[in-house]
């Protein structure tokens, strides 16, 4: 693991965190003002996770913490003691793709990639909320089962921003995957 | 090779490969976040620092002092740059605004400072201890202000739309002042930003007098002599590597401050040095499509004939820009004898304005295709038929110039049934619940231009084919029609081709504009392949003739040998380039497309959302038609923001782009948008390469807009002709509700 922390004038105050990311123990000694965001690119070299806006705009930097999805641009690294971090790379591999992934390959859900990792981090994350019961802006009935319709999927994806324009395709391959969980 | 007959019959006409809905060869990488993008790069240079931008805060006017000795003395600082500590720097040829260097600021978030750490914290908090002094100069903000007084200029959006300043055929006044029946509308459209998810990043390392840029880039041959100009060096000692780019749409076409700044800071700092630029420095230190003030003129006989046209422009830019080139559509896309188009630009002090996907079409035909439906309506005719009445097969200023194929006209009918046009009403009649519901329609149109490629091909004793060029895929599809292309002529599957692209060391491209990307590096490939086939038949002893390349073998009579046989004593390689004859004079080469779009409006608050998309395409040869569609939906996504949200937001006091992030530049998100769907046409264009293919990425966003436009008026009976159609331009003007 690179560590390229060391100040070479002034004072440069740090704190320990530790969490794991996909499975693996990470301990780091951070910059306080160090987010999760560039905890995972810069001091992890996972960048997966990507950088659109750092300001919680794009959604290009989801990822899955505790299971639920967040934007890691606006979170700082130490806050997440003991955290269990799942990125992008903790989902699949090339050679063995995780569903998602391969139907997004498969319905062209993405033209130059770089939104690609959030909308498959938020996708993933985004069912299971749904089979949780947890509505959104466009649930009629909040006393019901959440429906899995491609409203709810356009909606709870449209923090997820994809200036190529693939929105069609991401939205059929994350009902197939929805399909296919049933 | 050089290209200056129609295609015959070659490989690429077996579409064992080609021509195949494919997924591509780039998607596992893209999809495991495993592809690497520019400031990601961690492995490329040891012990890479970070750089941070500073922005000018004042839009026009002078660096006077710069306070540097808090930022100096905060922890990890390395070195800091200041536009004070050099005179201004060259620029690429193709820009306007300079990038650093000297006191002068020509814009607002001009970089005037790269401040290098060890840490990008770090980096951040020294800039912001700097404190600068300005003198502050009045500036030219406000396009409607200054475009009475802006003079007549030629146009050319380097990417095959431009024209002199003034343009006439025939009579225009004339013809028009006669006409029975005529239109002189006003539209204008706004400022807009590429946006591209992926900001400008660069990291940069010096050997000596040798330059390394791993950065973001369409075009890697236009950035190395850039960067040799800006730099004064040879441009043997610049390398770029552009191997993913986080999406371009124009933006990424130049070189830019990240690159200049990470190049110094890597040499003040004798470190290799990454720079990205921050969101909110994007829109303002970057360029942008230029909002525009468009007049049409139409006139036409009482059966619907046009007898005169007129499209006349004007924009905005800072000293040595150009202007939008929003009329080039109007002298190609429809008949009439006396015509008429100018462009006129003003001087104005916002960043520089340059080329965003479909420059000149994209906002032109905002304006020429609402006109069109509003000239059909004088007329009583059906918009469809209005224009199928004026399609013109041949160039319509020099008729001795035919299009080498148009079938605009089969684009709108066959667009028109799978739409269901025929149950189109009249405007404000259509209600579904809350929703006020229209329909609109629009023609498609963009040029297909003829650059040189390059390529080097080889193959190995394991049969595999390996392709090298500078060409970039931007999300453009360019990685797997690449290798389509190479596993076509060479008679090898897909798995058995790898593509590098993007790095300035391999055989110089198109690159990524202009929708020419696809079809010209392709060829160039094409070309390379045919090389490559020879010396394979050299080596196997067949005559290069008569061998047929398929299933990883070469045969020839009744001889059958395997091509991994060629290499068995070395690698073959082959290197050739596609050059152009007169094709492109010759023949008008153009693409074209039949937009349809439904709206629904609310009837309570305005609100528009777009319930179905259509694109109908005539484009040639179709590579890869699952990539190909990907980028009609994409464009026809940014016309939907055009259309509907997108606008940068001028501060006239303060000379700048208020809304510079995407918080408040408002780009579609995916509740914005409907399923899409694009049909095309079945083509092949044999004038345009062997390839016999042309562009679609930019065809799938021109004329988009105004039928969006079209469809709020059919919706509402209310004619928005400027641009993004936001509520508050409709609300007051709806139909009284129940």
């Amino acid at each position: 693991m690179a560590n390229p922390t060391g100040a070479t004038a002034g004072f440069q105050p740090t704190m320990p965190v530790a969490f794991t990311v996909n499975g693996q123990a990470a301990n780091l000694t951070l910059d306080p003002r160090v987010t999760l965001l560039d905890a995972l690119r810069e001091h992890l070299h996972l960048t997966g996770s990507k950088k659109g806006c750092d300001h919680g705009q794009c959604g290009a930097c989801t990822v899955m913490v505790n299971g639920r999805r967040i934007l890691s641009c606006l979170n700082l690294a130490v806050m997440h003691e003991g955290a269990e971090i799942t990125t992008i790379e903790g989902l699949g591999t090339p050679e063995n793709l995780h569903p998602m992934q391969a139907a997004f390959v498969k319905h062209d859900g993405y033209q130059c990639g770089y939104c690609t990792p959030g909308q498959i981090c938020s996708s993933v994350a985004m069912l299971e909320e749904i089979k949780a019961g947890i509505p959104s802006h466009v649930t009629a009935d909040l006393t019901a089962p959440v429906q899995l319709t491609e409203a709810e999927i356009r909606e709870r994806l449209s923090g997820n921003l994809c200036r190529c324009g693939a929105y069609s395709n991401i939205v059929e391959a994350v009902t197939e995957v929805a399909g296919r969980q049933g | 090779m050089k290209f200056d007959t129609p295609a015959g019959t070659n490989p690429i006409d077996q579409l064992k490969v080609v021509g195949r809905a494919t997924d591509r060869i780039d998607g596992k990488y893209k999809t495991t976040g495993t592809a690497p993008y520019a400031y990601e790069r961690h492995d490329v240079a040891p012990n890479q620092a970070y750089g941070f931008v500073l922005g000018a805060g004042i839009p026009k006017g002078r660096v006077r002092t710069m306070h540097l000795q808090a930022a100096k003395a905060a922890p990890g600082v390395l070195a800091i740059v200041t536009t004070l500590d050099m005179p201004r720097m060259e620029r690429g040829k193709m820009n306007a605004a300079y990038l650093f260097g000297g006191s002068e600021v020509q814009h607002y978030h001009q970089a005037i400072a790269v401040v290098v750490a060890e840490t990008f914290e770090q980096a951040r908090d020294a800039a912001a201890l700097i404190r600068v002094d300005y003198d502050t100069e009045p500036g030219k903000f406000d396009l409607a202000a200054e475009a009475p007084n802006a003079p007549p200029v030629p146009g050319d959006s380097e990417e095959g739309s431009g024209g002199p300043p003034e343009e006439r055929i025939g009579d225009f006044e004339g013809a028009f002042a006669s006409a029975p029946v005529k239109l002189d509308a006003r539209y204008t459209t706004s400022d807009e930003s590429h946006a591209a998810m992926e900001p400008h990043a660069t990291i940069a390392a010096w050997q000596g007098d040798k330059l390394t840029l791993w950065t973001s880039n369409q075009m890697i041959a236009w950035g190395k002599g850039s960067i040799a100009k800006i730099f004064g060096l040879k441009p043997e000692n610049v390398r770029l590597d552009s191997p993913y780019v986080g999406g371009g749409f124009g933006s990424k076409l130049f070189i830019r401050a990240d690159a200049v700044l990470a190049a110094l800071g890597a040499k003040a700092a004798g470190r290799p040095v990454k720079v990205t630029l921050t969101r909110p420095l994007i829109a303002n230190n970057t360029t942008h499509r230029p909002a525009t003030i468009q007049r049409i003129r139409i006139g036409a006989t009482q059966d619907g004939r046009i007898t005169a046209i007129a499209h006349e422009s004007t924009s905005g830019n800072l000293p040595d820009g150009d202007p939008e080139t929003a009329v080039s559509q109007t002298q190609l896309l429809y008949a009439g004898a006396n015509r008429l188009t100018s462009l006129r630009l003003a001087h104005l002090d916002l960043p520089e304005g340059n080329a965003m996907r479909a420059p000149g079409e994209a906002p032109g035909m905002m304006a020429l295709e609402v006109a069109m439906d509003e000239m059909a309506e004088k007329l009583g005719l059906d918009p469809i038929e209005f224009r199928i009445r004026n399609d013109t097969q041949v160039d319509p200023e020099n008729h001795e110039r035919r299009f080498s194929q148009r079938d605009l006209i089969g684009c709108l009918r066959l667009g028109a049934e799978r739409f269901g046009w025929s149950k189109r009403q009249a405007p404000g009649q259509v209600r579904d619940g809350r929703w006020l519901v229209g329909m609109g329609v629009a023609a498609g149109f963009r040029n297909n231009l003829l650059m040189k490629s390059a390529a080097r091909v080889r193959l190995n004793r394991e049969g595999v084919v390996t392709v090298e060029t500078d060409m970039t895929d931007i999300g453009t599809g360019t990685y797997t029609i690449i290798a389509q292309t190479a596993a076509e002529m060479m008679g090898v599957p897909l798995e058995k081709v790898v593509v590098r692209l993007g790095d300035s060391d391999l055989p110089a491209s198109a690159g990524s504009g202009g929708q020419w990307g696809a079809n010209n590096s392709t060829a160039g490939v094409y070309a390379a392949c045919v090389k490559l086939r020879e010396a394979v038949a050299q080596k196997l002893g067949i005559n290069s003739a008569d061998a047929a390349f398929a299933d990883g073998q070469v045969r020839a009579g009744n001889r059958s040998l395997a091509l991994a046989d060629a290499a068995r004593d070395g690698e073959l390689v082959a290197e050739d380039a596609i050059e152009y004859g007169d094709l492109g004079k010759r023949y008008q080469q153009s693409t074209f497309a039949g937009h349809f779009v439904e709206v629904g409006v609310d009837a309570y608050t305005a609100e528009v959302r777009v319930r179905r998309m259509l694109a109908v395409c005539a484009a040639g040869r179709i590579l890869n038609p699952k990539s190909a569609r990907s980028q009609v939906i994409g464009a026809m996504t940014m016309a939907v923001g055009s259309a509907l949200t997108e606008k940068l937001e001028v501060d006239k006091r303060r000379g700048f782009f208020v809304n510079h992030d995407l918080a408040g530049y408002e780009v579609p998100v995916h509740a914005d948008i409907p399923h899409q769907e694009v049909i095309f046409l079945d083509e092949t264009d044999p004038i345009s390469s062997p390839m016999k293919a042309k562009g679609v990425g930019e065809l799938g966003i021109c004329g988009v807009g105004g039928a969006i436009g079209n469809a709020v008026y059919n919706a509402t009976g209310v004619r928005v002709r400027d641009y993004p159609i936001t509520l508050d331009k409709l609300l007051t003007k709806l139909p009284e509700t129940a």
